[in-house]
């Protein structure tokens, strides 16, 4: 199907004319991250007043600003961040592998609670959620609230739910008798697991990773009211809260603070742009 | 062979009685509220420890049992356990916590009563709650259009053979990299500076209720429509080329190809993106607390005058507890929210699902 030349030029305006748009805000926070505060104001578009020492002295402002602390924030993020997305991936296989291997009617109880716990929005249980891990600490005597496992501990129960029900999907369409070859050479059913299916699962895992990862690495709720803003180890998400709660308007450090905290995110779009898109493509309708 | 199966048992058995008494002394300490403390880096009660370890420890031993018939159940409990049990303790207790607690006067420590439905009925006596409720409720539908019809076009846009569609897909779906908090500060900016100096004007568009109702839609669609875009291109996608070619053989235009043959064929991908749609403009927060904080005056909505002219229910619920104190009434909302939440989106997918049959 050839278009005419007039109609192309006319789409591909219109293309460059949207992207432009939508990417105008990163522009700015960019332009502007180079600024102080007297040039933002005065002119927020233009590139006066931009120099690479301001944008040192910025940076160095909020790195250092001990309501923010850049990279504590962005080491405790990358702790919960990683540790759950490992924990969800593994916890997630095995229990999916065992909910859909075995067709009795607890695993099918197991399944449908799962499924229709994704419909509970966070605000149902976020406040007995708060009282809920307040108890059990208390109980066990590790502290739950306020601390960076206890956050970990909640990423892996709200996550589970959609990593269930993502891998079970994946694991129904590998063939049994992969797995009877296997118990028949003398595999433990353990050993089945680990050593022919969970390899198998990788593309699915890469997709639930993506999925979880996007949410937990943005996500500011829960760690805000499980740690607190002024929790030493906040993650990213609540650093910036604390933070500009503390610079009421000084668009210089609001906006290199923004810029500090979406550029883990963006490079590592760039780096994997392919599967990151198609992996919330496949997350969405499966 | 004999022997592995008498270790096995001996281990099995050391390790399933060392949990026990692990478990019996942890408790133990609970009761008699001997606590004690050990430093491990950071301070540890003793009895957590013992917990967590003792537990381990069963697991582990029953493990080693030394069964054949029963190696296959042994392996699904432990296997299940991580993650029932953390979904358990962080969405199923709460949840039913919940529901009690939304009948009582809880303060988010302890309650003192049971208040049976008087949190239900003082939300709907609460001016302020409705007003939250009915603009969400706006918020919903308007985002609902607008983001599908945007990422739709977008699709569109990105299935043509345009040089350079890969960028284009890419760009259109950065905002929606970036958590909502970081993207509502930096329009606020946009907002109040860039947008005052562009237009020349002094006012900020998040100065007045409704100008900053039309920002927080902006801002959600800006964020969101990149992404939907994705789930439309994919869905495009698989619509056969033949049957295109077919009807373009047949003389069919391109309006008559959308609307007649591209449309109905990705009836399946409409239903996923209204629902997502629906159930994230339903929980939208972050974007609403960082970009207005819910601010905005109304001057009179059941005879009264209200200061959260731009606050959406997840907002109202999440300051009805931690700015008013008021964590029984906010667990109350929490539950109509849910009740409400659970309903539309049954509805939606039913409604859907039937179109789709007919298409």
């Amino acid at each position: 199907m050839k278009m005419k030349t007039s109609r192309v030029i006319i789409l591909m305006i219109i293309a460059i004319l949207l992207a432009l748009y939508i990417l105008f805000p990163f522009f700015l926070v960019l332009i502007n991250s180079f600024k102080n505060q007297a040039a933002i104001v005065q002119d927020p578009i233009s590139t006066a007043g931009a120099s690479f020492q301001q944008f040192m002295s910025n940076i160095n402002a909020v790195v250092n600003n001990k309501n923010f602390v850049f990279w504590h924030a962005f080491g405790s993020s990358a702790l919960v961040t990683i540790i759950s997305l490992f924990l969800l991936a593994v916890f997630g296989g095995m229990a999916a592998w065992v909910i859909c291997r075995n067709k009795a009617k607890w695993s099918t109880v197991i399944y449908m609670v799962f499924i229709s716990s994704m419909i509970i929005p966070f605000q149902v249980v976020m406040l007995p959620l708060i009282a809920t891990f307040r108890e059990v600490g208390k109980f066990v005597g590790l502290g739950m609230n306020g601390t960076l496992p206890g956050l970990i501990f909640a990423y892996c129960g709200f996550g589970g739910a959609m990593t269930v029900f993502i891998l079970t999907g994946f694991i129904k369409g590998i063939p049994y008798e992969l797995e009877e070859a296997a118990a028949i050479d003398g595999c433990s059913p353990e050993g089945t697991f680990f050593r022919i299916i969970f390899p198998l699962l990788k593309p699915t895992i890469v997709t639930v990773t993506i999925l979880n990862g996007m949410w937990i690495w943005n996500d500011y709720l829960l760690p805000s009211i499980l740690l607190g803003q002024s929790n030493p180890n906040k993650t990213l998400p609540v650093a910036v809260q604390a933070f500009v709660g503390s610079f009421v308007k000084s668009w210089d450090m609001i906006l290199t603070a923004a810029l500090l905290a979406m550029a883990p995110m963006i490079i590592i779009f760039l780096i994997a742009q392919k599967q990151i898109m198609n992996g919330m493509v496949e997350g969405a309708i499966k | 062979m004999d022997e592995n199966t008498t270790g096995r048992k001996i281990l099995s058995l050391v390790l399933l009685i060392l949990g026990l008494v692990l478990l019996a002394a942890a408790l133990w300490m609970d009761i008699t509220k001997t606590y004690l403390v050990v430093d491990l880096g950071v301070k540890v009660a003793l009895r957590g420890l013992f917990l967590v370890l003792g537990a381990l420890l069963i697991l582990a031993g029953l493990y080693y049992i030394p069964t054949v018939m029963h190696h296959r159940t042994i392996i699904n409990i432990i296997f299940l356990f991580p993650l029932l049990f953390t979904f358990a303790v962080t969405v199923i207790v709460p949840m039913f916590v919940g529901v009690f607690y939304s009948f009582t006067d809880w303060n988010g420590v302890s309650y003192t009563r049971m208040v049976g439905f008087e949190n239900y009925a003082a939300m709907f006596k609460e001016a302020a709650f409705i007003w939250s409720l009915l603009l969400t409720v706006l918020f919903v539908v308007i985002n609902m259009l607008l983001v599908n019809l945007v990422a739709f076009l977008l699709a569109l846009l990105c299935t043509t053979k345009l040089k350079g569609v890969g960028f284009f897909r890419a760009a259109y779906f950065l905002p929606n990299l970036i958590g909502g908090i970081v993207l509502g500060y930096i329009w606020q900016f946009i907002f109040s500076n860039v947008l005052t100096t562009i237009l020349n004007s002094p006012h900020s568009a998040l100065a007045s209720t409704n100008t900053a109702f039309i920002a927080i839609i902006v801002v959600y669609v800006w964020q969101y429509a990149g992404y939907i875009m994705l789930i439309y291109i994919n869905g495009l996608a698989t619509v056969p080329k033949d049957v295109l070619e077919a009807a373009q053989i047949d003389g069919a235009n391109d309006m008559t190809t959308l609307f007649k043959i591209k449309i109905p064929m990705i009836a399946a991908t409409f239903t996923i993106c209204t629902f997502l749609t629906l159930t994230s403009a339903f929980k939208q927060f972050d974007v609403n607390l960082a970009l207005t904080n819910g601010v905005g005056t109304v001057r009179n909505f059941m005879g009264q005058r209200l200061s959260n002219g731009t606050q959406m229910i997840a907002l109202n619920i999440y300051n009805t507890a931690f700015a008013r104190d008021m964590y029984g009434y906010a667990q109350a909302k929490a539950i109509l929210f849910f009740i409400i939440l659970a309903t539309v989106s049954l509805i939606q997918v039913r409604i859907s699902n039937k179109r789709e049959v007919e298409m």
